[in-house]
């Protein structure tokens, strides 16, 4: 179960630039620890986070095994119009996460 | 001769051999007003604070019914926003059944023992950490209330004791560092008073979230000293005395730390 926080305006004017942050729980286990007993722990990070406002993407990030844990990603945006931000998080194992908000330009 | 007699008497006590001195109620900090801007920044927003999944996570278990009995912590409880505020800031309390205190962790464990008949969750596992985060958060801005009862004060004493008394391979205390040489720098990083109003906590240097007696035991560690087990009555002694330490100062849980 991976958890996603995401913090965007709901409502904004268009042409405003916002800002868009967004958090989501994971281990990013960087697969150059030990364990306890010396075997290399796998690696298992994300690798590619994806935004999208109303299908068209507007910023995508490749994560790499410096990032911490939970990786918190803010970046900017303008407002075009009314629609929906679709989150995307795909990585090691199989792993995959989406969230979506709505954004109402007024 | 006499002099010089007179002076290494007087470095003797300002080595912190004479007993070093509590801080003054009003000349506490919270360990967040040592921390950079952009950690202050991460606390503050609750969006940007990492500890919240695990708020979110301990909100999720309180609804979920555990143990033979069937029953979560909401059964009994009702909407942890309205029962649980003001809880944490009086833990570690007097458990009257066992006849010491127990801290907010062990209180959860016990309720799963008791009352859900389920097993206990273990120490610094991500479902305890997340529902003493979420009781936790309940009481975020409320000051710390310790009872300091009779039953109480002989762990309070222990518990200041062990604060108070050197310890471990470089013969230390935690007064030495926490009462004495607050602000100063230790390899470059800011010596805090000690004040434990966040826990449990995000730690930057975890890169997850922590409880108290994971701080001490790290504490201990650096230390060089006996290092105790979770749950230990060492460590509940010491929770308590610095929890009453930070009496009145308001409850920041869940904090971010560097």
């Amino acid at each position: 179960m991976a958890r996603a926080l995401i913090n965007a305006p709901a409502k904004a004017k268009r042409g405003e630039v916002i800002e868009i942050k967004t958090l989501i729980s994971h281990v990013m286990e960087t697969g150059f620890r030990p364990d306890n007993a010396g075997k290399p722990i796998p690696r298992d990070i994300i690798t590619d986070f994806i935004c999208k406002y109303n299908g068209e993407e507007i910023f995508r990030a490749e994560l790499f095994p410096a990032i911490a844990a939970n990786p918190f990603l803010t970046f900017f945006t303008v407002v075009t119009e009314s629609g929906t931000l679709n989150f995307e998080w795909t990585g090691d194992n199989g792993f995959s996460a989406t969230e979506s908000v709505n954004i109402t330009v007024e | 001769m006499i002099a010089a007699a007179a002076l290494f008497l007087i470095a003797l006590a300002s080595a912190g051999t004479a007993g070093s001195a509590e801080i003054p109620l009003a000349e506490r900090k919270s360990d967040y007003e040592f921390m950079g801007r952009e950690t202050r920044a991460m606390q503050d927003d609750d969006t940007a604070n990492p500890a919240t999944l695990w708020v979110l996570d301990g909100e999720t278990l309180w609804q979920r019914k555990d143990g033979s009995a069937g029953k979560s912590c909401g059964d009994c409880h009702g909407d942890a926003r309205t029962s649980m505020k003001g809880v944490a800031t009086r833990y570690p309390a007097f458990d009257a059944a066992r006849g010491r205190p127990v801290n907010l962790e062990e209180r959860i464990n016990i309720c799963r023992a008791e009352k859900q008949q389920a097993t206990p969750l273990p120490f610094e596992s991500k479902e305890l950490l997340a529902l003493a985060a979420y009781v936790g958060r309940q009481s975020r801005g409320m000051p710390i209330e310790i009872t300091e009862d009779a039953r109480i004060k002989p762990f309070l004493q222990a518990g200041r004791d062990m604060f108070t008394e050197r310890q471990g391979q470089l013969n230390l205390s935690c007064a030495q560092c926490h009462d004495d040489n607050w602000g100063q720098k230790l390899a470059g990083a800011p010596i805090p008073q000690g004040h434990p109003t966040g826990y449990p906590l995000y730690r930057l240097e975890w890169q997850t979230l922590g409880s108290l007696q994971r701080r001490l035991r790290n504490c201990l560690f650096g230390i060089r000293a006996v290092s105790y087990p979770y749950g230990a009555p060492e460590l509940v002694n010491l929770e308590l005395y610095l929890m009453w330490r930070a009496r009145g100062m308001p409850l920041e849980t869940p904090a971010v730390r560097p």
